[in-house]
């Protein structure tokens, strides 16, 4: 098992190193047969792996260690379970997809090799983090994918807007990363171990009480915190960056800026899903504190419905979609924070699929339109593109949670699971996350009859080309479609049932508890155990659905866009001079980024050049400068006694001497 | 018989002269090597008439050794002072001023 868990990481990057240092000789061809084949080989490895898989049995082992220092190992390992594999197999899926895709959609571009070894290396990153059984190798793949997205997004460097933006997704990473690497810091001091299952025994989980005693105590208490609650809101800071949560989800919407490919599979589908995954795969040292959960909760839920609702004014295909995944991110964050660690997964694995498909619908239409992406130009184009209007359909359909579709299930567990949590910011997120239903439905649906129905508003140049994407990029668009409908009738196995809670350590003693791959401590955080008692069966599900408040909102919303957007327009026209201030803020995006830029990067600037300033000044001027101006000045007063005439050294040594004799007179005579 | 104050005062004048003569000197460098000689002299003075003083030959044989090296300095100076002359066409004090700060 071991060769064949190695093989799966590292045949992408394999792939990444050939496309990137031979492409040159591999050609535009060569380059993505071998990138390609390599991911599709991945992905076959992960189905063997799966296939294998004993549901008893957890891999937990060791490849290489690269160090030990003072006892803390730090190694390059595989935690191997059903979470894990999960994500293999989501990860290696659609980026081979992507991969396929991005044959038709950068077809003519010169960075054609280069583009194929990013993605490719990002699969290796991305693999490499959700298969880590320390810290050590999850930080490293999580600096990786935030690396290759950082390359990806200025991937047309010639772009100002571009390299703008993969600045700043790089810097707004920068602070959550500064989160997450104190948090691992912490987990060190606590539990001396990388090692997630010797972490989490001696973080007190296993021994089923907590050992208050270490050095942090006095300041995290100080705070009203426990050593606990730092580690998981450390932790927790890193997935808001990753992930993309209010206030540093400033990064994503701008990473559009990418070719459409990655936004597909870093900023929808993978990387963007870290953060969640790593929360849940934490999830036995987030059971611990109520604080964060509850932070947790606010947090996602904030993000859920208020970047949903800015995605209903923004023109731009992609953003739209862009907010969209941010909110689609909150909600799996209020699972998160509601304990149910598996909805979140669940919904994870849904929305991969659907947004990724989602986007690369998107980046179909966008070929067609001749790389116009603003959705008033658009317009009828069902006629044009039948196979990315339907797979879009689906797609939208799945995002909105009508039931039957893989979103629905995965969204109702989620909003079930926030209304049985009883955490006192439960209610807010219950209410945020209903009121996002309607939101989602809206704005889907608003881009969805923009796009595909209505007046062909193009012009006439562009309507004359109108036509398919070639087959490279529609065959994506089928084979993600299909999983976007069923992959919610996992939810029997993967929410309801025992998938997640393998067993990854064993108690040692009869009064300990043992760690699960998902763990959640039902006493206190019941939310999936009524969940899972209210459950019986897929059918009832999908029929308890059609009558709950979720299902008639989606539709409201899809009924309010149409009325809107088709039937009359004149509506949305009121809105927008009645509430203009309303559209001021969501415009301006609630002023997030105008305040960092006045703030931070402001800030920063004028913080720069004060110390550059007195640097220039002080430093330089007064300590380094004036010293040697001082010498020179003085030594040009002193050089005036050096006359150079004989007569006037000799003076100075005959009255040197006189007063030497002098000296030496009074001295003896005293 | 002459008290041998009175020979250190002649040596002391001796010396003072030839000690102004350095100073006040603004022409010529030959001066300067004249001056030093009577400088040599004047002490030399001193040590014979100790040496006569004290009833100690020591001090003659000092001046002896004086008078030799006075001989060779005075030969070098003036060479100097010859291959100076040749380089600058000057002996003047005054114009030999090049480690003026």
């Amino acid at each position: 098992m071991g060769t064949l868990y190695l093989l799966i990481p590292l045949a992408p990057l394999l792939g990444a190193i050939l496309a990137g240092f031979f492409g040159k000789q591999l050609g535009r061809k060569g380059a993505h047969f071998v990138t390609s084949g390599l991911v599709a080989f991945s992905f076959i490895l992960s189905v063997i792996a799966f296939m294998q898989m004993d549901a008893n049995e957890v891999y937990n082992q060791t490849v290489y260690q690269w160090a030990v220092i003072d006892n803390i190992k730090m190694e390059v390992g595989f935690l191997v379970d059903h979470l894990t594999i999960m994500m293999m197999l989501v990860v290696t899926f659609v980026s081979l997809m992507v991969h396929i895709y991005t044959i038709g959609y950068m077809h003519d571009d010169p960075g054609y090799q280069r583009f194929f070894s990013y993605i490719s290396l990002f699969t290796f990153s991305m693999l490499m983090l959700v298969m880590s059984n320390n810290f050590l190798q999850l930080f490293f793949g999580w600096e990786a994918v935030g690396l290759v997205s950082y390359l990806l997004i200025g991937f047309w460097y010639k772009k100002d807007t571009a390299i703008y933006a993969n600045m700043k997704a790089f810097l707004v990473n920068r602070v959550g990363d500064f989160g997450f690497l104190l948090g691992i810091g912490v987990i060190v001091i606590y539990a001396n171990s990388l090692d997630y299952i010797t972490v989490f025994e001696r973080l007190g989980v296993a021994m089923g009480g907590d050992n208050n005693m270490l050095p942090l105590d006095a300041l995290t208490q100080a705070w009203g915190l426990n050593h606990q609650d730092m580690i998981a809101l450390l932790l927790f800071i890193g997935a808001m960056g990753k992930s993309a949560q209010v206030p540093l989800h400033v990064w994503l919407p701008d990473s559009m800026e990418g070719p459409t490919p990655i936004s597909a599979l870093i900023h929808a589908a993978t990387m963007v899903t870290a953060g969640i995954f790593m929360v849940s795969r934490l999830s036995p040292i987030f059971e611990l504190s109520d604080t964060v959960l509850n932070f947790i909760l606010i947090i996602g839920a904030t993000t859920a419905f208020f970047m949903g609702l800015i995605g209903i004014i923004q023109n731009d295909i992609k953003r739209v979609v862009a907010y969209s995944t941010l909110s689609q991110l909150g909600y799996m964050v209020v699972a998160l924070g509601a304990s149910a660690y598996s909805a979140a997964v669940f919904h994870l694995m849904t929305h991969a699929f659907f947004k990724a498909l989602l986007f690369l619908a998107a980046g179909s239409v966008i070929i067609a339109m001749h790389h116009e992406q603003d959705i008033r130009k658009m317009g009828g184009l069902k006629r044009h593109m039948p196979i990315t209007y339907w797979t879009s359909l689906v797609g939208s359909l799945a995002l909105i949670g009508i039931p039957g579709f893989a979103g629905f299930f995965s969204k109702d567990a989620i909003i079930e699971a926030v209304h049985a949590s009883t955490l006192p910011a439960a209610g807010y997120a219950y209410f945020m996350v209903l009121l996002g239903v309607f939101v989602t439905a809206f704005y889907s649906f608003r881009m969805f009859f923009l796009v595909f129905h209505g007046d062909e508003r193009m012009d006439d140049h562009t309507l004359h080309h109108l036509h398919e994407s070639p087959k490279v990029v529609t065959i994506p668009l089928i084979l993600l479609a299909i999983p976007s409908v069923i992959a919610g009738y996992f939810i029997g196995t993967m929410v309801m049932g025992d998938f997640f809670n393998q067993v990854t350590l064993l108690p040692k003693a009869e009064h300990l508890h043992q760690v699960t791959t998902i763990m959640v401590d039902h006493e206190r955080h019941p939310a999936m155990e009524v969940l899972r008692e209210e459950y019986h069966g897929i059918f009832s599900f999908i029929f308890h659905g059609m009558i709950a408040l979720p299902f008639w909102l989606a539709l409201a919303g899809v009924g309010a866009a149409w009325y809107i957007y088709m039937k009359d327009d004149s509506i949305a026209d009121w809105f927008y001079n009645r509430f203009q201030w309303l559209y001021k803020i969501l415009d301006n995006k609630y002023y997030f980024d105008t305040f960092n830029q006045k703030f931070f990067a402001n800030g920063s600037l004028n913080l720069g050049t004060a110390f550059w300033t007195f640097d220039k000044t002080i430093i330089d001027g007064l300590f380094v400068n004036g010293v040697a101006k001082m010498t020179g000045w003085t030594a040009r007063l002193l050089s005036h006694f050096q006359t150079g005439y004989l007569y006037h050294y000799v003076m100075a040594m005959a009255l040197g001497v006189g007063f030497l004799m002098a000296w030496l007179f009074m001295a003896l005579s005293a | 018989m002459i008290p041998l104050s009175h020979t250190l005062i002649v040596a002391a004048i001796l010396f003072s002269i030839s000690l102004a003569g350095m100073f006040l000197n603004r022409k010529n460098v030959l001066i300067l090597l004249m001056c030093i000689e009577l400088m040599l002299l004047s002490v030399n003075l001193n040590f014979i008439a100790f040496s006569h003083y004290l009833n100690d030959l020591g001090g003659q044989l000092f001046v002896f050794f004086i008078l030799t090296v006075a001989a060779a300095e005075a030969a070098i100076g003036l060479a100097i002072l010859v291959t100076m002359f040749r380089n600058r066409r000057t002996i003047n004090v005054q114009n030999l001023d090049s480690l003026k700060g």
